[in-house]
């Protein structure tokens, strides 16, 4: 789905910079990032290992605070020189979904529950935080399985379940680490239209850290994070080319 | 929904361990608790068995348990002779090392005067002793059934009846003898050295000598003014009960006492650090899932909550097993082992404490885990 020009950006992150360490042993692993995602919008962070994306990606999440810069999540200005949202748990729980490279499901909970755990910590009852994440479940094709352990699923239901559990809060924002990356091909494709269904029906940005080639053809728009630096990538796998053309 | 629950439900089998592990720790440790409470129980028992209130020995001594008391045989009567005297009975204190079935048997020879003060109240099976010589009432513990003979010094007796929890401070059984048959044990001499000292011209030895004198005072006198009028004679002199009781506790036993009491004492810090580390490494083993479920909100009561409620219930199963295992075992122990209610729910509250306590460093482990761990980063 391209995304309205009209509405503002789910993630608007403006002359982000991020440094570790003093002196000589200082290290700029963010230098001057503009990055805006949009509703509806699934962007891919592309670039070599040390290159910062994931150090991007804990800021967006609120996991690390930046050295400067201005950071809003859904609207709202978290951060701007200093965190400006005292609860970024709350923060994160309402408003972030994350998928990991390895689905990081709770071992020992089942499918149902891994998912519902996310609902009932943010304060929802038992019986409706089964009946959400039994919803979720469907949605995704894997209600099958809501009884089964994670270590009983393969990949694909693993990383599905995953996205459901991000999905369980009905977040605005969802960061995915590398979540094809331990999938072949077919299921990493499944796993990409999943979000970008999610994208498009839940009007989510979804902001895809990857390596992985065979899924550049799913996003809508694509960055190229190099020494800190980032670089919009306008070529035959950008998909969608309004958003960068606003830009 | 319990975290901790499910995270138990799914590591059952090292969780089911890790409480078994526990529960030989603490069982240990109530098992002290319980040889500590025997020790001072079977050193008490055996001056409670008269149930007196006044104990007159040798001048100058504080016997027959703490050191060695002799008295001329006629003391009861002058201590009887007292007016707020109700009753008195002599005793004599030995211990003997007899032969039985091949092995060595040890016993704690008690000479007492049946029909006063100084015997068993009651046996547990066959009956209480008579008027004859050569006749035995003995512990349980001894091994020895009823009318199994034993030869003592140069006389065999037959045990008549058995008793219960009659043990010497020293862990011994008791054997109570009729006070001449427990005297001639004691104070005759061997026909060899008896004619020696013929020869020599010393007087004949005589047995009519005992260890000590107990005696009920009548009601309505204390024993404390007894004492005193004992105490006038320079030859005697007297102990209340509780003074008594307390030479015992403080004296006789006191260096046994405080070894088990101090083994208790550093099991229970093992006991700390063990379980210390075991949370720790319970949580070390859930670093990732605490990061994921900090990266995804759970507030940080939901992370401790989890650690706290995985110790409780190490605590509550670990010492519920221990207990009941100590309990099961007790009885194999060759002295006494007496588990109180109070100091297995004193125990149960230390192991509760100490577990929320030692899981203070897991907690903190787990506080300090980044969400970003869940990335990878």
């Amino acid at each position: 789905m391209a995304a309205s020009i009209t509405t503002p950006p789910l993630v608007d992150i403006q002359n982000l910079s991020k440094s570790f360490g003093q002196g000589d042993g200082r290290v700029d692993a963010l230098k001057h990032i503009d990055l805006q995602v949009y509703a509806g919008q699934v962007v891919g962070l592309l670039g070599p290992s040390g290159s910062g994306k994931s150090t991007l990606l804990n800021v967006i999440g609120c996991i690390l605070e930046p050295s400067s810069g201005r950071v809003a999540l859904d609207g709202q200005v978290v951060y701007d020189g200093r965190w400006l949202q005292k609860d970024l748990r709350r923060l994160r729980l309402d408003r972030i979904g994350f998928i990991f490279q390895f689905h990081n499901l709770l071992p020992f909970l089942n499918v149902l529950e891994n998912v519902a755990v996310v609902l009932e910590i943010a304060g929802a009852g038992t019986g409706p935080a089964r009946q959400r994440a039994l919803e979720l479940l469907q949605y995704l094709q894997v209600e099958h399985r809501r009884e089964v352990m994670p270590s009983s699923l393969s990949g694909g239901e693993a990383q599905r379940v995953a996205i459901a559990r991000a999905l369980a809060n009905r977040p605005r924002i969802i960061l995915a680490d590398e979540p094809t990356a331990a999938l072949d091909s077919e299921r990493a494709g499944v796993v990409m239209d999943l979000l970008r269904k999610v994208a498009a029906e839940q009007g989510a940005a979804v902001l895809v850290v990857t390596h992985d080639e065979k899924i550049f053809d799913r996003f809508d728009q694509m960055f190229y994070l190099r020494d800190g630096m980032l670089a919009d990538i306008d070529g035959p796998h950008t998909r969608s080319k309004d958003v960068a053309e606003r830009r | 929904m319990n975290l901790a629950l499910r995270d138990i439900r799914h590591n059952l089998g090292r969780f089911v361990l890790t409480c078994l592990g526990l529960s030989l720790l603490l069982g240990l440790v109530l098992s002290m608790i319980g040889i500590y409470r025997g020790l001072v129980e079977e050193a008490l028992s055996l001056s409670r068995t008269p149930r007196a209130d006044l104990w007159v020995v040798e001048a100058g001594k504080r016997g027959p348990f703490a050191e060695s008391s002799r008295i001329p045989g006629d003391t009861r009567e002058v201590i009887a002779s007292l007016s707020r005297v109700a009753a008195a009975g002599s005793l004599t204190y030995q211990s003997v090392e007899a032969l039985r079935s091949g092995g060595k048997l040890r016993l704690y020879v008690v000479g007492y005067e049946p029909g006063r003060p100084g015997g068993p109240e009651n046996v547990t099976a066959g009956r209480t002793m008579g008027r004859s010589h050569y006749e035995m009432l003995a512990d349980v513990k001894s091994g020895l059934v009823l009318g199994e003979q034993v030869r003592l010094g140069r006389n065999v007796f037959t045990v008549v009846g058995l008793t219960r929890d009659q043990v010497s401070s020293g862990g011994d059984p008791v054997a109570y003898l009729m006070l001449q048959d427990a005297q001639r044990l004691q104070f005759e001499l061997e026909p060899p050295v008896a004619r020696r000292e013929a020869e020599r011209g010393a007087p004949p030895a005589t047995t009519d000598v005992v260890n000590a004198v107990v005696a009920r005072v009548a009601p309505g006198t204390a024993p404390g003014q007894l004492v005193e009028a004992v105490g006038r004679w320079k030859h005697l002199t007297a102990l209340s009960q509780s003074a008594q009781e307390d030479v015992l506790t403080k004296s006789v036993v006191d260096k046994s006492r405080r070894q088990i009491g101090l083994f208790t004492v550093i099991l229970l810090a093992v006991s700390s650090v063990i379980i210390a580390l075991i949370l720790y490494t319970m949580t070390m083993d859930k670093v990732r899932e605490i990061a994921t479920l900090k990266l995804i909100g759970a507030p940080d009561a939901t992370i401790i909550g989890l650690i706290i409620q995985e110790a409780v219930a190490m605590a509550v199963i670990g010492f519920s097993l221990g207990a009941l295992l100590i309990n099961l075992a007790k009885d194999f122990f060759p002295r006494r082992v007496i588990l109180l209610p109070g100091d297995g729910l004193a125990l149960a509250v230390v192991v509760l404490v100490l577990c929320v306590l030692a899981s203070g460093m897991g907690v903190r482990l787990a506080l300090k885990i980044e969400p970003a761990v869940a990335l990878g980063g």
